[in-house]
């Protein structure tokens, strides 16, 4: 018998339903005085440092309609590239920067919308830097485990070029899925589950 | 996060995703997954900082009661309606560690299977004592608690009689972005479990049973709640064999 690595087993994903609301913002839905706000809903305060920038857009489903019960949550680094996170070994990250945002889409028209600061450049694992980018994490009914995708800025153009995960990509035109577009400080990021326009998803 | 001084926080990559294990993407019997699957191959990239951080969550940010679903939308001196329960466990990582500090957020439907949400229709009546979501923060050995009722049993408009068993959802934060899971609960001896076409995604029975507490008759808490038993595990981290390297192995 060979030896074994009694490693264990990751616990399965399972869809987050159609009332993810609740769990992740209950104010938001209704049920408030549980929790004072709902959290993830405020990335920077009036200390934070960078750019500020808004990002919004939709999730289309595969017949091209807004899907308007899906939950996104999205992480980044600071205005100079490090990560508000204890396993950030580079150097301590902007205290007033959260990195982390969630939101929903809205039940009316399926718009989600982030205020947060544009990100500087993170180094990949070989040392060359990868162009400033967002990490997307989307859950919804009818989506058995959470998608991950990352928003790339449109005026990056030079370093998105020398990108290492977008010079991965095969198929060239797919690239632009996961670059947003641009109106002064504000971004739309829209994101195509499947069809033709399908976003790149990442195994990650 | 509470950790021990001694203690750096792990760095490496994560242990690949067992896309096998998970529920793939499209699952004709769960139908809204069919126009919300994606079409094309992921595109694998082993982890890099953006993945391998992580926001992590201080014990400070959580009230009270946000571990005791039965009083912590209730009336001063009332309580939710139902079986009483606690559900309890440890998070781990595929290596066996604990996962402290890690941030859990749980939602539910009431003792009727009734949710307290504007789109939720089903005729069952709401609870004015339950509001149905909690969270804990693990402690240093990855243990968490909370107490609630047990959600009942309700019907979707899938198939033509198609209900979901008694279920509780979690969210779980670990330490890296990475990691991020949102799965659901079940109960031991539920005869529900196995006809539902969201647990059916899952194609390996020993995974569907992963999801399933067990009643845990010994943290019973005699003429108070029963207690049920609830394991997690988020995927591990490598090891740095290597220490040359820049990020982990």
């Amino acid at each position: 018998m060979l030896l074994s690595l009694d490693a264990l087993k990751e616990t399965p994903s399972q869809t987050a339903g159609p009332y993810v609301h609740i769990g992740l913002m209950p104010n938001s839905c209704g049920i408030e005085g549980v929790y004072a706000d709902d959290l993830g809903s405020v990335m920077v305060n009036d200390k934070t440092l960078g750019a500020r920038i808004a990002i919004s857009g939709r999730i289309f489903d595969g017949a091209q309609t807004p899907v308007r019960d899906a939950v996104l949550e999205i992480w980044q680094a600071d205005h100079t590239g490090l990560y508000n996170s204890p396993s950030e070994r580079r150097g301590t990250a902007d205290p007033n920067f959260t990195g982390w945002g969630r939101s929903a889409t809205a039940a009316e028209d399926g718009v989600f919308r982030f205020e947060t600061i544009k990100p500087g450049r993170v180094p990949f694992k070989d040392g060359r830097m990868m162009a400033p980018h967002i990490t997307v994490w989307i859950v919804a009914r009818g989506i058995n485990i959470g998608l991950h995708t990352r928003l790339y800025f449109p005026e990056e153009a030079e370093a998105n070029a020398v990108d290492p995960l977008l010079l991965r990509i095969e198929h060239r035109a797919r690239v632009e899925t996961m670059i947003a577009t641009r109106t002064g400080q504000d971004y739309t990021f829209d994101i195509h589950l499947q069809g033709p326009s399908e976003t790149v998803f990442l195994d990650i | 996060m509470s950790m021990r001084s001694n203690d750096a926080p792990e760095t490496g990559a994560f242990f690949g995703r067992d896309r096998t294990w998970h529920s793939p993407a499209l699952t004709p019997g769960y139908k809204t997954s069919v126009l919300r699957a994606p079409q094309r191959a992921l595109l694998s990239l082993d982890g890099t900082l953006s993945e391998t951080t992580g926001p992590v969550f201080g014990h400070g940010m959580i009230g009270e009661l946000d571990n005791d679903l039965i009083h912590n939308f209730a009336k001063p001196g009332e309580s939710a309606i139902g079986e009483r329960i606690v559900v309890h466990g440890r998070v781990l990582d595929e290596r066996g560690r604990p996962v402290r500090g890690a941030l859990l957020e749980f939602w539910q439907a009431n003792a009727g299977g009734r949710y307290r949400h504007k789109k939720e229709t089903y005729l069952a009546a709401l609870d004015p004592n339950f509001g149905g979501c909690g969270r804990t923060i693990c402690d240093d050995e990855g243990h968490y608690a909370f107490r609630t009722v047990r959600p009942g049993a309700y019907p979707w408009p899938n198939g033509v009689n198609d209900w979901r068993p008694a279920h509780i959802h979690f969210s779980v934060f670990g330490h890296g972005f990475a990691q991020r899971l949102i799965t659901q609960m079940y109960f031991e001896g539920d005869p529900m479990i196995w006809k539902c076409p969201i647990v059916n995604t899952i194609p390996d029975k020993a995974a569907i049973e992963q999801l399933i507490a067990l009643l845990d008759w010994n943290n019973t808490i005699p003429m108070d709640a029963r207690a049920y038993r609830f394991d997690i595990v988020l995927r591990g981290r490598r090891s740095t064999l290597f220490e040359n390297r820049l990020e982990g192995n």
